[in-house]
């Protein structure tokens, strides 16, 4: 017996490989360093990045006006990704991110996108009936304040920066990180106290 | 150097080129004729028109454009609205009446 034929597009992988190390174009270093920072892309970067700018002013300023300089301080390598910019809630205002042209999305620091972010209902209802996809979600944007959504559709990637809770006095920035979620950043859902705690 | 600033007020162009053939455009189709406002340029980056053919593409100045969200959908919250990146060249100041240019095409 034979072994498996092996799939057509490795094949074609490995003669693009070749052909632009050939080129000079790109290295087999290159290539890994690119794998491990995708495999190490998860939404904790994000969530660390927005515990930190709640509890420190300076570098929330540092955050929001350079979201990709903040991302590099926290040990990402954005080197060859687009800008990232930071969208920062406000009592009266929050933001929702969508790419209705296909899937932008912050992957430096938040990992590979989830399905629904890629779904033709995500990316056709979020800019039209962005109030009712949230209730979808159980999050509903209190009256008074405003629904920014943020089609994402050219060479910036956008990351919310969500308010932070209420009863979360004292806490340490680990503590904070566990309740910003990968919906989070994206402003499908807003930050919440576990319920044991929320109840006390 | 950018032909907008923050505050002015612009139209998208109520452009079509997927009618005219094989184009890759980053306008969504739902903001064509549209006027919204300056938010903030966001620097110049290669046009994604040229890049998507593998044509020389010349930077081309980027803007976070502020739409009110009910009017292009004619329905929502009031207050709600849209920020999205929109290319220089499809841009022009808006007209004085909203919409007059949308209804006059």
């Amino acid at each position: 017996m034979s072994a498996p034929a092996r799939p057509e597009s490795l094949a074609l992988l490995e003669k693009l490989i070749t052909a632009l190390k050939a080129k000079g174009l790109v290295s087999e270093a290159e290539i890994a360093a690119r794998q491990a920072s995708t495999d190490r892309a998860s939404p904790e970067i994000g969530a660390r990045m927005v515990a930190k700018a709640w509890l420190d002013p300076a570098w929330r300023q540092f955050m929001v006006a350079n979201g990709a300089a903040a991302a590099e301080q926290m040990g990402v390598s954005m080197a060859g990704a687009p800008p990232l910019g930071i969208l920062e809630d406000t009592p009266s205002l929050h933001h929702l991110v969508v790419c209705t042209l296909c899937s932008c999305y912050p992957r430096a620091v938040l990992g590979y996108p989830p399905h629904w972010y890629k779904s033709f209902e995500y990316r056709s209802r979020a800019v039209r009936e962005p109030r009712a996809v949230l209730a979808e979600w159980g999050t509903s944007v209190p009256a008074g304040v405003q629904l920014r959504v943020i089609d994402s559709t050219a060479d910036y990637r956008w990351m919310v920066l969500p308010l932070r809770p209420e009863g979360t006095e004292g806490w340490t920035e680990e503590q904070l990180a566990a309740l910003v979620t990968r919906d989070v950043l994206v402003g499908v859902a807003l930050p919440r106290l576990p319920v044991a705690m929320a109840a006390e | 150097m950018s032909a907008f600033q923050p505050g002015d007020r612009v139209q998208v162009k109520d452009d079509w080129p997927e009618r005219r053939g094989r184009c890759h455009i980053r306008t969504p189709h739902y903001l064509r004729g549209r006027s919204g406002t300056v938010e903030r340029v966001l620097g110049s980056f290669p046009n994604p028109e040229d890049l998507a053919f593998a044509r020389p593409a010349p930077a081309r100045p980027l803007y976070h454009i502020l739409f009110d969200q009910p009017p292009i959908w004619s329905e929502g919250e009031a207050g709600d609205s849209l920020l999205v990146e929109i290319f220089e060249h499809w841009l022009e100041p808006a007209s004085p009446t909203p919409s007059a240019s949308k209804e006059a095409a």
